[in-house]
């Protein structure tokens, strides 16, 4: 025996290393036919690996105070041996995490990914998700520039709209009446300690997808058809095929994020925002406050939705449900097929329409609101929820209807007639011109009747889903 | 069904590129930030005519020699007499006694350019006009009731504002005029509409009085001076796009390797 | 690894792909590696400093900080430089044969004039600041002792050159940062003009 295999054999015995590497890597089998879409897992590992280890290395040089930390991130751009690389790499990645994650989630929701058998798979990424969502808000105080002021002062004071304990609960996050030393300095710790939490998670995502395989662009189970000697007929070994396979993707990700941070790392004011530039100052807010890009599709829910009863919660929980309502995707979508390409055309049309929705409503959280971009901002919020409420409506196969599925149903046809209401006997709408008031009005009965009211009049229906894979 | 999908994901960088921007038109700037000589010239401007209220307190003194100003030469000429090249280049004035002479402390220069852009400060520094209504007596079109003086007076002279009249009706401007008669005139000949208001804005600037440079020369001097601002808030900006090329070159020549080798293993998936 | 597998090229390819991705790994680390360095403000803050030595009387020690480490500065007796060469058979380095100075002070003085003495004022055994101690033959350092430094974390001694004695802690003498004479009475630690 040779020396490497005796080796070997002594880690073995102590440490199941050759175990680990076959049923992960190399007698893993994953499906033959990942297209495109299922670059952006390994993708997403990447980014976090570059966000941990530059984070780490700024965090050596970073002074987490409200006196020092502006002037501290200018002496990593300009003292620093190489700390420009490595603050753009980090403020890049941010970025990137979100784009590559947006990505993949629109990839799992494409073709089923979500579905059983892969809900537990499902839930993991969202709390994921949710968590990056965390981390990246609290690292975005720690430059302590006006926007990082005042985009923290206004998500915190989110809490302040929850009855009763609102105002007790912000004070006690900030440690402070207002965002200050205290604040930045438990968000920095905090930021510290979550992408580890993060890199767990991603654990365990691997772990239940490990344990029920791969989906793929078909959602064909590929275990029910397996050769001789118990390989799945349609599989592959992820190692080396994928390994490879991934390789070329990395490298060309990191051809766009690499052109992102030598040649345009501010990318216009959207990675890293102009009034960020100037330090904090709690006495002068900017004449235009935006999130980062990856936050305005909820912050423009949460201005969508107005204030009622005397209070703004209601914008409050709107956002919160349309984080929340991910989680319920897996019992939502009740058709037989997993894949896009088989199930009815009802869904194809709502997944672009929410795709589409998802953009606008993010640059609308970029803008400033005005009554017509309000009105707009209203009926996608409607929209967006309808895709994520109506889906038991227009992906059930069979016209009975579950009692949740009726639950769902009655809260958008609540919604819809209250938005309605609000819109032409209210004075909500009276600011908007009548024109955009009436298509508005046009698109959310349409939207409200094509995927509510129609599918349960006659049921969509999946096509067979073949045995093999098709590619 | 794909393809609309990548479609519209392809548009969302571009609908979102309609965000921001002000009203106010700005000139463009035009600099070249690897001109060493408008960085030097910029320098000395800099230094004479900006540092005395604001500071570039994020930079030392020594990163001047970057573009081709010798130690000796910023010890001598540009630096405070008790200042060492390594400091930062603060300025002396205390935050209090800028407050109380303009109101304002005079902000931190060094990432000016980066948070207004060059064409606003380029533009901001020769948009100076007299306005007897302001402490300083002068008034800026791109910063509203700014609170510094034209401290470039001296080589720009004075400028003043030729106004026009704008009637508006619900923000829309209907016609403009050269005096607030005329747009009187026409609002009542137009029914009075109650909508309808007079809007008092700067046309254009006018020299009033004539200073040291004429126009062109006082733009160049502008120009390196947001040159030198550019540069020096973000000084590592050249060499950050050299090295690019050379990652993106070394990226290029991985990828043909990578995707040689995944194409060679693929070979055996039918 | 079907049939008609070109191994060789396979082989090849992996080998190349691997390489190149090596480089790159490299050239990544490099950033963070560098990143480690003094930066430009620790430079800035270690910038040879000035001592104005006039004021500074026949043995006398006079204290400047260079590099956040305290610079020792003394004016030596005539007398001083005389016991220097008596010391030699209880010194561990007399000739100062170890790289612990410019060459300008491997000399017996171990300075570029003999009376003015420059040194970095921190024990060679664990980074203690040892102690001035001029007088001859104090009670706790014996009679033999002729004035020098004392090192009270660990004992360590060293004279007025900053030699160290044989058999205490301390390796080696203490170290002569670069310096030169701007003028008679000014002193410059930490640039020597590249004579070094």
């Amino acid at each position: 025996m040779s020396t490497k295999q005796n080796l070997v054999n002594w880690i073995d015995d102590r440490f199941p290393m050759t175990k680990v590497w076959n049923e992960h890597l190399a007698q893993y089998y994953a499906p033959k036919n990942f297209n495109f879409w299922y670059f952006f897992g390994s993708l997403a590992l990447l980014v976090l690996v570059n966000q941990i280890l530059t984070g780490v290395w700024l965090a050596m040089m970073y002074k987490p105070s409200a006196a020092d930390a502006f002037a501290s991130i200018e002496y990593i751009m300009r003292d620093v041996e190489w700390g420009w690389l490595i603050r753009y790499m980090h403020s890049t990645g941010a970025s990137a995490f979100f784009i590559v994650i947006y990505l993949h989630m629109f990839r799992g929701i494409l073709y089923g990914s979500h579905k059983n058998p892969r809900e537990m798979v499902w839930l993991f990424g969202v709390v994921i998700y949710v968590v990056m969502m965390a981390t990246a808000f609290m690292g975005y105080l720690l430059p302590w520039g006006q926007m990082s002021f005042w985009g923290a002062q206004v998500i915190v004071n989110l809490f302040q709209a929850i009855p009763l304990i609102g105002e007790e609960l912000s004070v006690w996050i900030r440690g402070d009446y207002v965002i200050s030393d205290a604040t930045l300095n438990r968000f920095f710790a905090l930021h510290f300690l979550l992408p580890f939490i993060l890199a767990a998670l991603v654990f365990l995502h691997i772990v239940a997808l490990h344990k029920v395989g791969s989906n793929n662009p078909d959602g064909v189970d590929i275990k029910k058809n397996k050769d001789e000697n118990g390989i799945p007929k349609d599989g592959i070994p992820f190692h080396p095929y994928y390994t490879v396979k991934d390789i070329v993707g990395v490298v060309v990700f990191l051809m766009f994020f690499a052109g992102i941070i030598f040649f345009w790392p501010e990318a216009n004011g959207y990675f890293i925002e102009k009034p960020n530039f100037e330090p904090a100052n709690p006495l002068k807010t900017p004449e235009h406050i935006a999130p980062v890009w990856y936050f305005t599709p909820f912050y423009a829910i949460l201005r969508a939705v107005p204030s009622f009863a005397g209070t703004q919660v209601w914008g409050v929980i709107a956002m919160g449900v349309s984080i929340v309502a991910f989680f319920l995707l897996p019992w939502l979508d009740q058709s037989n097929a997993k894949s896009h390409r088989y199930k009815g055309p009802l869904f194809k049309y709502a997944l672009a329409i929410f795709v589409v929705t998802f953009a606008i409503l993010g640059y609308l959280g970029v803008v400033s609101a005005t009554a017509d971009r309000t009105l707009v901002a209203q009926l996608l919020t409607l929209i967006y929820f309808g895709f994520f409420f109506l889906m038991p409506a227009y992906t059930r196969e069979t016209s009975d209807k579950t009692t949740m599925a009726k639950i769902y149903f009655a809260a958008m046809a609540i919604s819809t007639i209250a938005t309605l209401y609000y819109w032409w006997l209210f004075d909500g709408g009276a600011d908007g011109s009548l024109l955009v008031k009436l298509i508005v009005t046009a698109i959310a009965a349409g939207h409200f009747v094509i995927f509510g009211i129609k599918p349960w009049l006659k049921p969509e229906q999946s096509s067979p889903v073949p045995e093999r894979v098709t590619e | 069904m794909k393809k609309l999908i990548i479609a519209l994901i392809m548009m969302a960088p571009g609908m979102l590129h309609a965000a921001g921007g002000g009203n106010i038109s700005l000139e463009s700037a035009s600099i070249n930030l690897e001109n060493d000589a408008a960085k030097q010239r910029g320098a000395k401007y800099f230094v004479n005519y900006c540092l005395n209220c604001h500071s570039l307190k994020y930079e030392r003194w020594q990163r001047m020699q970057e573009f081709g100003i010798s130690i000796d030469d910023i010890s001598e000429h540009l630096m405070p007499a008790n200042a060492k090249p390594g400091d930062l280049m603060t300025i002396a004035m205390k935050t209090g006694d800028a407050k109380a002479w303009f109101g304002n402390p005079a902000p931190d220069l060094t990432l000016e350019t980066r948070l207004r852009g060059e064409d606003w400060v380029y533009t901001y520094l020769k948009s100076f006009y007299l306005d007897d209504s302001r402490p300083f007596g002068v008034n800026n079109t791109v910063f509203d009731k700014v609170g510094m003086p034209h401290v470039l007076w001296e080589l720009q002279g004075f400028k003043k504002a030729v106004y026009r009249y704008d009637v508006t009706s619900s923000g829309h401007v209907e016609q403009s005029f050269d005096s607030e008669a005329k747009a009187e005139a026409w609002i009542k000949e137009h029914g009075g509409d109650a909508e309808m208001k007079i809007q008092k804005v700067v046309d254009r600037l006018e020299t009033a009085q004539a200073g040291k440079l004429d126009d062109a020369e006082y733009d160049k001097v502008i120009r390196d001076i947001v040159t030198f601002m550019a540069y020096m808030a973000e000084p590592v900006k050249l060499e950050r796009q050299r090295l690019g090329i050379w990652v993106l070159l070394f990226l290029a020549v991985l990828f043909i390797s990578a995707y040689l080798l995944k194409k060679e293993y693929w070979k055996d998936i039918h | 690894m079907s049939e008609g597998a070109d191994l060789k090229k396979r082989r090849f390819l992996t080998a190349t792909t691997s390489v190149i991705g090596a480089v790159g790994v490299v050239g990544v680390a490099v950033p963070f590696i560098a990143s480690w360095q003094p930066s430009t403000r620790a430079k800035a803050a270690g910038a040879p400093v000035e001592a104005d030595i006039s004021k500074l009387g026949p043995g006398e020690l006079l204290r400047v900080k260079w590099r956040g480490k305290p610079v020792w500065i003394m004016r030596r007796t005539e007398k001083n430089l005389a016991d220097l060469e008596t010391l030699d058979p209880k010194l561990a380095d007399p000739a100062s044969d170890m790289p612990q100075q410019p060459d300008y002070a491997k000399n017996p003085h171990r300075s570029r004039k003999p009376e003015v003495w420059v040194a970095v004022g921190i024990c060679t055994h664990l980074g203690c600041s040892p102690t001035y101690r001029p007088e001859v033959a104090p009670e706790d350092l014996g009679p033999d002792w002729l004035g020098g430094f004392y090192c009270a974390c660990h004992g360590s001694r060293f004279d007025l050159a900053g030699r160290v004695y044989s058999g205490v802690p301390a390796p080696t003498n203490l170290v002569i940062p670069p310096y030169q004479f701007l003028d008679d009475n000014t002193l410059l630690v930490g640039d020597d003009g590249g004579a070094a």
